[in-house]
């Protein structure tokens, strides 16, 4: 049995319009592995994973409706009381955010922080705290540890920061580790230090690793399997080797082809989507990628396709290769 | 001459103020430290660097939208430093900006075809209103925006779409240069390639000429003919797209291109990388000799002591580092 088994996870949110953000995604993640979920904006990709911690503004309030199930080592987060869930989260279950300044509070030194976490988790004592949170540190890369536990996030800059709060994050050693876009503000060499960092993790503590990203080139670095997300749904999801060999759905085919590689020949085109993801259709209509798919034939309206295959599957009535 | 801009010894210094009563400068942010650079007419020059290391700044110094504190600018000929105000407003119409976020440039009141016609107004271009909505109408028809945008707003816009608005008000007064600073790095993917593509056409039909800034090493290659790599205020490399790829000669080049994610796991598993340790350090207090140094893996003592100058190590690349050729040559 796999860590983390998401089972046809759904979320609605009640408005003056219904939105149905996910819609019935399932994934499941091993402990030392790491599955990226990857789209682009609106795609459902954070409010997946604050979901499945219970963080969703408004969670288990009549606005917000939250299906499906996700068995952590067999207790299903989506119905787990607050208090069984407050426990897991920061011990059993952390979480990076790509904006690290609004997740570190700004009245309190870094040092106090992490070693807050370290003592209501692990019940330690502030001396060892403190001294676990210098060790902290210095593990993700922050020089002179000593003295920037005095610091306060602001005089830290945004990579050092990201790594503040991935030293929290990983001070009690959690199991899995919810990481959504914890690179995307960062400069290109930082994020290589974080991502090498992340990997780390993964290999030497046996973390399992969700890593959400809009960025193909990160999961072709770090992931093991990769869930492409439409509209909040699963379009495609595959290992690494097997999605980036054989993309197979047109829109995991048609974000390849729209990214210019370091690597490509100078001059090679680009070959974008069309439309952009407001030209959506419903998926009870049919497929919701329809109206940018230069693929679409007459089945593609008559209902939602539903997703085929077990290693490799994807949700496509008409794919460009069939694996 | 081939050149549409040559900039020489370009400078901007921030003054760093402090003081209780009176203000009184105690540094400054060496956002640009000296840059020398030339656009060749009808071409891109991609700009590329980390977040602080002074490409907005090197750009808005270029259009004297800040003010230079050293250095010249020359337009066509022309030294923008010493233009005085009409001969300068004169020449904006030839000069225009492209930016990251289309929707903090684009006033929200007005509409689409207000905020193209306003520049047409200005420099009195277009005879009538007639004629102004022709001009606008084939300026929609070119960034690909259909005629009914002409009376909404911004807001009803995607991304996307927004960033067509913006470039739209850009070209619609047949400019001859186009900064562009970080035309896509707000825009997914999909939609990044339609507007690079985009960008690419309108050059090609108007012959405009580029300065493309980004800190994204990928797009910058992609849609340039000649990329600068900065450092810290200063240009540490210059190359053509081509050469810098299949060449870096900068540490710092070469880190930067090692960073950047290839969509690809095979290319991913093989290559090396150059982890650059810590941060930057910052422009109010730049490291002596090399700046590159305190991060730089190859650094030696002389780095410390010498700045080193741009040098021609192949034609049409230059390189600043002491030890580039021991470097390429193991
Ligand atoms: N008006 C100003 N006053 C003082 N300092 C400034 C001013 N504008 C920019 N700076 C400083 O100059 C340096 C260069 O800034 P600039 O905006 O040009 O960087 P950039 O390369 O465009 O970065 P980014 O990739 O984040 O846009 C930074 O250290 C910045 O803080
Ligand atoms: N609190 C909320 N109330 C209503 N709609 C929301 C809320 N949060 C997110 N959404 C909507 O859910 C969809 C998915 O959002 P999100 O998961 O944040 O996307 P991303 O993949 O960019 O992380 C979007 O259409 C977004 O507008
Ligand atoms: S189901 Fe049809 S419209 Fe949807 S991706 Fe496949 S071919 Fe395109
Ligand atoms: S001059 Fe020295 S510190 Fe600077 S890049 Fe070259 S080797 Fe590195
Ligand atoms: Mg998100
Ligand atoms: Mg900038």
């Amino acid at each position: 049995m796999a860590l983390l088994e998401v089972e046809d996870l759904g979320v609605t949110f009640h408005a003056d319009r219904d939105v149905r953000a996910v819609d019935g995604v399932s994934f499941a993640v091993d402990a030392g592995k790491v599955v990226g979920l990857v789209g682009e904006s609106g795609c459902g990709k954070s409010v997946t994973s604050l979901a499945l911690i219970g963080l969703l503004p408004n969670q288990n309030t009549k606005r917000v409706r939250v299906d499906g199930s996700a068995k952590f080592d067999g207790l299903d987060l989506l119905r787990a009381d607050r208090r069984t869930l407050r426990d897991i989260r920061g011990r059993e279950i952390a979480m990076i955010f790509q904006d690290p300044l609004s997740s570190l509070n700004p009245v309190v030194p870094i040092g106090v922080q992490v070693a807050e976490v370290l003592i209501r988790h692990r019940g330690i004592g502030k001396h060892e705290a403190e001294r676990r949170s210098a060790e902290l540190l210095d593990r993700v890369g922050i020089p002179d540890p000593r003295r920037r536990l005095k610091e306060y996030p602001h005089q830290l800059s945004g990579g050092m920061r990201q790594r503040a709060l991935i030293a929290m994050a990983v001070a009690c050693r959690p199991r899995l580790l919810i990481a959504d876009e914890p690179t995307t503000a960062l400069d290109v060499t930082i994020q290589a230090q974080i991502l090498e960092l992340l990997k780390e993790l993964v290999r030497e503590d046996g973390t399992a690793l969700i890593m959400i990203t809009h960025d193909l080139g990160v999961v072709a670095g770090l992931c093991d399997s990769v869930n492409v997300l439409y509209a909040g749904r699963v379009v495609e999801s595959a290992g690494r080797h097997e999605l980036f060999a054989h993309p197979t759905h047109p829109y995991t085919v048609g974000l390849l082809n729209s990214i210019p590689r370091l690597d490509a020949l100078r001059g090679e085109e680009l070959t974008p989507i069309r439309g952009s993801v407001r030209d959506v259709l419903a998926w009870s209509a049919g497929c919701a990628f329809a109206p940018r798919c230069d693929r679409a034939i007459e089945t593609c309206l008559t209902g939602p396709p539903s997703l085929e295959g077990t290693n490799h599957s994807f949700r496509c009535v008409n794919p460009e290769v069939v694996p | 001459m081939t050149a549409l801009v040559e900039i020489k010894d370009l400078q901007v210094h921030f003054p760093i103020v402090r003081g209780v009563v009176f203000d009184r400068v105690v540094g400054h942010v060496k956002a640009v430290d000296g840059v020398t650079l030339s656009v060749p007419r009808g071409k891109t020059y991609g700009l590329v660097g980390e977040s602080g290391c002074g490409k907005t700044t090197l750009g808005r110094a270029l259009l004297r939208l800040v003010e230079p504190t050293g250095g010249s600018v020359l337009f066509d000929g022309n030294d923008l430093t010493s233009l005085s105000p009409p001969a300068l407003r004169g020449m904006r119409r030839r000069m225009q900006m492209i930016f990251q976020d289309p929707l903090s440039s684009l006033d929200p009141r007005q509409n689409v075809e207000s905020i193209l016609t306003e520049g047409l107004a200005a420099h009195g271009i277009g005879a009538d209103r007639a004629e102004r909505r022709d001009i606008v109408c084939e300026t929609l028809d070119a960034v690909g925006l259909p005629r009914w945008a002409l009376s909404r707003y911004p807001h009803e816009f995607s991304g996307g779409q927004r960033q067509r608005i913006g470039i739209a008000r850009a070209i619609v007064l047949h400019p001859d240069l186009i900064v562009a600073d970080e035309p896509v790095s707000a825009l997914d993917v999909s939609i990044q390639a339609q507007v690079l593509n985009l960008l690419a056409k309108l050059q090609a039909e108007r012959e405009l000429t580029y300065l493309v800034i980004a800190h994204d090493l990928a797009v910058v290659r992609h849609i340039s003919d000649v990329v600068g790599v900065m450092y810290l205020g200063a240009l540490v490399e210059e190359a053509s797209s081509t050469e810098l790829y299949q060449r870096p000669l900068h540490p710092y080049t070469k880190a930067l291109m090692s960073a950047v994610p290839v969509p690809d796991p095979l290319v991913e598993e093989r290559r090396e990388r150059i982890l650059l340790s810590g941060d930057l350090p910052s422009p109010a207090n730049p490291p002596s000799g090399c700046r590159f140094r305190t991060r730089c893996p190859w650094a030696q003592e002389r780095c410390a002591q010498e700045r080193p100058e741009l040098r021609v190590l192949a034609e049409g690349h230059t390189v600043a580092c002491h030890f580039a050729e021991e470097i390429e040559n193991g």
